[in-house]
């Protein structure tokens, strides 16, 4: 007998008194959405700007290495997205879309259409996700609501920079993914 | 107050008729003060707590069976202790040829506290009690029987114990860093487990210590003799009394 | 070592035993702030637990539903009845790709089947690349926490540590610069893994998915610069929607560490094109688990660790005084249906307090499991030997409670115990406490007079 039928035999030997599967309410949030969503960014370490603000931003850094595949920054970009994933290792800054945000977490969804390369919201050393101040849901029951049944192969609710607290229970910014995160709502 | 005086039984768990005879005296005069007929039916033992809790529950049968014949005719028992109350809802194993009586049973043993509250409808005592109170719960009466709000849980706050000391006059209630966090005593676990039970208790009492607790008062004499045993090794100067001590006083 | 051995060990450094205690309740404490900013927080509970009530029901029909949408989805699926099994599967993917280095993100159930060891022995090496993942393998530790595994560890440990392992400076102990480091570090790790292994949080049954949250971003560096990724998923895991996840989510991080959700909350569908995805099912002891009708409900677990945070038992012994993979009350539940003699004392660490069930994002009983787990292992004590049943009795006759007024009851419940260990003269109680005054008379004798 394979392991497979091996663990769903034993399964299937077991009496298992059957037990219903509940409706999801459609919880929502006490305060208003875009205030909401704004403070659960800034509480992940993250920042929400304007567009205006955000082109002030990027004239003022001159990042080198850059890749946007924003619809509302085209032209920022001077680099291609590679080939290989690993030539992405030295990127200063990505600018990608969101699909929408998730105002309870900050949490703001992207799939692989936005992404083109699935590693380049981790690897970059700066990350900007534009989002359409009109996306914005409650919770992430409004959010999965939204997802429905797309069926992308890769989709990622991001919610700030990465981060640790592994030391001591130190927050620190910056781990192993982007070591900032702009929210640009437009 | 309840009509037709209801049989009230009086369950005196053993440590404390050994060791603490005074806080079966307080729970008596007390339920005797707010209009209660109570009586102590004799011959009293352990309810087997102790053994159930070390895994021999299957050998607490004596103990439990005893425990109904004793009280089946009562329409409420009232213990001073949450604990005890605990076991004997949750804890005690099925009487064979008494399960009706345990059943019914197991719906009328309350804890002190919630009998007054509970069962008496009693909100606000009137009495005076100028002290500086912190207050102990014992976690078998706080997460198991509920007394109180826990701090774990998103409901609105109530404690039972609270209420009842919270209107006598002078009483100032001590505001705890950590509400309600466990002592450390666990039956057994004081002994076999004793360097984390000291530790535990050591905690608590730092804790009341920091914030001037004067008296420090429970509902169970389990978790007091707990906290009282490390207190009085180390001179700390805490006074301990269990919370029927302090509402009989009180009341006078 | 027993349990109290061990945690009578941990509690000598008494400075450092308060520190543990304290930085974890303070996770509990975030916990406790950001769950009653939702007002339907025990509302979610509820959903959570009866959405795993129905997973477990219908756990067959779940795995064959995901296996099925997974195959679909690109994934390749293996089933692995336990740890060696899962192991070896893991090792044929790797040889296939003639691999012998890997990144992997934070997997309690690769830990559980001891993968480490056995890879490295093959000739594979490792790297953890959750940061205290790799603290703690730098180290040769296994983590002492499901989701802080470097919560044991002093920052000035981690940078003597790093400068010995990594060369930062001497001295350095800020952890900022040290977490810098090791991103560098690691970097290099990630840009050179051909397969990258992760653990999984959710499987979903209706879309053959699954979902990966970290804060570090590990996981998705990982797999998506390797070529291969490989997911290992105790089959417990399993969701039936994708909208289930909102309810889990939810729950997650809050319950965990206090935030509104993980960093990177990764949905794997099917393997980026030219790369390749697998999915590691694995039973190892859960079927059995499932079948215990007074345990099944363990396997509820989310691995969140807030039972871990809020239990005054794990604050003050630390993860390793429990010696099991999973630590705390949780693992104290799991693990003795894993080994019930190697983990005897686990289910009496613990003074049944309840906290870990009010804090349970899913509400397992798990308190009222460690009761029962007590009848279970003193009704086998004679496998055990007599040393566990002999340890709790002692312990029975020892408190003043039963020790005085209740012997009659108890020698007769427990005749096997020689007078001599009732009696013994170590007396556990009076080393650091005072035994009550005895008072002239009991409260009977006190009734009789007045009252009769």
């Amino acid at each position: 007998m394979s392991s497979r039928e091996n663990i769903l035999s034993a399964i299937q030997g077991i009496a298992l008194e059957s037990k219903p599967l509940p409706e999801i309410p459609d919880f929502g949030i006490p305060g208003e959405v875009e205030a909401t969503f704004v403070q659960s960014i800034q509480g992940n370490k993250g920042e929400v700007m304007d567009k205006a603000e955000f082109e002030s931003w990027l004239a003022a850094e001159k990042h080198s290495k850059i890749i946007s595949r924003s619809a509302s920054f085209p032209d920022a970009s001077n680099l291609y997205l590679p080939a290989d994933a690993h030539e992405l290792n030295d990127l200063d800054l990505a600018i990608l879309d969101g699909q929408f945000g998730v105002a309870e977490n900050g949490a703001i969804w992207l799939e692989d259409a936005e992404l083109g390369l699935r590693v380049l919201p981790f690897i970059t050393e700066h990350l900007v996700i534009v989002l359409d101040r009109n996306s914005l849901v409650a919770t992430m029951h409004q959010g999965y609501a939204r997802i429905g049944d797309a069926s992308s192969g890769f989709g990622v609710f991001i919610a700030g920079p990465s981060k640790t607290a592994d030391i001591e229970q130190s927050l620190v910014v910056g781990a192993h993914g982007a070591k900032s995160l702009r929210v640009v709502l437009v | 107050m309840i009509s037709n005086s209801p049989k009230i039984g009086l369950f005196i768990p053993c440590y404390v008729d050994q060791f603490y005879p005074q806080v079966g005296v307080a729970s008596l005069q007390l339920l005797e003060k707010l209009g209660c007929e109570v009586s102590y039916p004799l011959g009293q033992t352990c309810c087997g707590q102790p053994l159930a809790n070390s895994g021999y529950e299957r050998d607490t049968h004596g103990a439990t069976r005893h425990f109904i014949e004793l009280f089946k005719d009562f329409d409420y028992v009232v213990a001073p202790s949450g604990s005890c109350v605990l076991h004997v809802k949750e804890h005690s194993p099925a009487i064979a040829g008494l399960e009706k009586e345990q059943a019914e049973l197991h719906h009328k043993v309350y804890e002190l506290t919630e009998f007054i509250t509970d069962v008496l409808k009693i909100d606000k005592l009137e009495g005076k009690f100028p002290h500086r109170v912190g207050f102990h719960s014992s976690c078998h009466g706080h997460r198991g029987l509920r007394l109180a709000c826990a701090s774990e849980l998103n409901q609105t706050p109530f404690n039972k114990a609270r209420k009842l000391l919270e209107n006598l006059e002078g009483l100032e209630w001590v505001e705890l860093s950590r509400t309600d966090e466990c002592c450390g005593f666990g039956g057994t676990f004081a002994v076999t487990e004793e360097a984390i039970s000291v530790r535990m208790g050591k905690d608590r009492l730092e804790d009341h210590l920091a914030h001037q607790t004067e008296i420090l008062t429970g509902g169970d004499m389990s978790c007091i003799m707990h906290l009282q045993g490390i207190a009085t090794r180390n001179k700390q100067p805490l006074k301990f009394l269990h919370i029927a001590e302090i509402l009989n006083q009180a009341i006078a | 070592m027993s349990h109290p051995q061990n945690a009578a060990e941990f509690l000598k450094n008494q400075a450092k035993a308060k520190w543990h205690d304290e930085t974890l309740w303070f996770v509990r404490d975030k916990r406790d702030r950001i769950s009653k900013t939702i007002p339907e927080w025990e509302n979610l509970r509820n959903l959570a637990s009866q959405i795993k009530d129905n997973v477990l029901a219908n756990l067959g029909s779940y795995l064959e539903q995901f296996e099925q949408n997974a195959i679909k989805n690109g994934i390749h699926v293996h089933w692995a009845k336990d740890g060696d099994e899962h192991n070896r599967i893991v090792l044929d993917i790797l040889q296939k790709h003639h691999c012998t280095a890997i990144v992997k993100s934070k997997s309690i159930l690769t830990e559980e089947c001891h993968l480490n060891p056995f890879l490295e022995k093959n000739g594979v090496e490792v790297v953890d690349t959750d940061l205290g993942e790799r603290i703690v393998q730098l180290l040769h530790q296994p983590p002492s926490h499901i989701v802080l595994p470097a919560i044991h560890l002093k920052k000035r440990e981690i940078s003597e540590l790093f400068h010995e392992k990594l060369q930062t400076e001497k001295g350095n102990e800020d952890p900022t610069y040290l977490t810098h480091a090791a991103r560098l570090h690691l970097r290099e790790k990630f840009l050179g893994a051909k397969v990258a292994l992760t653990g999984v949080n959710f499987g979903i049954a209706e879309t053959g998915e699954f979902v990966v949250c970290t804060n570090e971003g590990n996981a998705d560096m990982g797999v998506h610069l390797a070529d291969v990724h490989v997911a290992c998923m105790g089959i417990e895991k399993i969701l039936p929607r994708r909208k289930d996840l909102g309810i889990f989510l939810r729950l997650l991080a809050r319950s965990a560490t206090g935030q509104p959700v993980t960093n990177y909350n990764s949905h794997f569908r099917s393997p980026a094109p030219g790369k390749e995805l697998h999915i590691v099912l694995v039973d190892n002891g859960r079927t059995a688990q499932l079948a215990r009708e007074k345990f099944k409900n363990s396997l509820k677990c989310i691995r969140c660790g807030a039972c871990m945070n809020t239990c005054p038992i794990y604050r003050r012994s630390g993860g390793y005084s429990y010696g099991s993979t999973v630590p705390g009350p949780i693992g104290s539940i799991l693990s003795p249906g894993l080994d019930m003699k190697k983990h005897s004392t686990l289910p009496f660490a613990s003074t049944l307090c309840g906290s870990c069930s009010d804090v349970c994002p899913v509400k397992i009983n798990i308190h009222e499991q460690l009761y029962e787990w007590r009848q279970e292992i003193t009704k086998t004590h004679g496998e055990l030997g007599k040393g566990l049943s002999m340890w709790i009795a002692a312990g029975i006759f020892k408190s003043p409670l039963a020790y005085k007024i209740s012997g009659g009851l108890m020698r007769k419940a427990l005749k096997v115990l020689p007078d001599s260990l009732i009696y013994h003269p170590i007396n556990a109680w009076g080393k650091s406490r005072d035994l009550p005054e005895a008072p002239k008379e009991s409260f009977q004798q006190w009734y009789q007079k007045n009252r009769s």
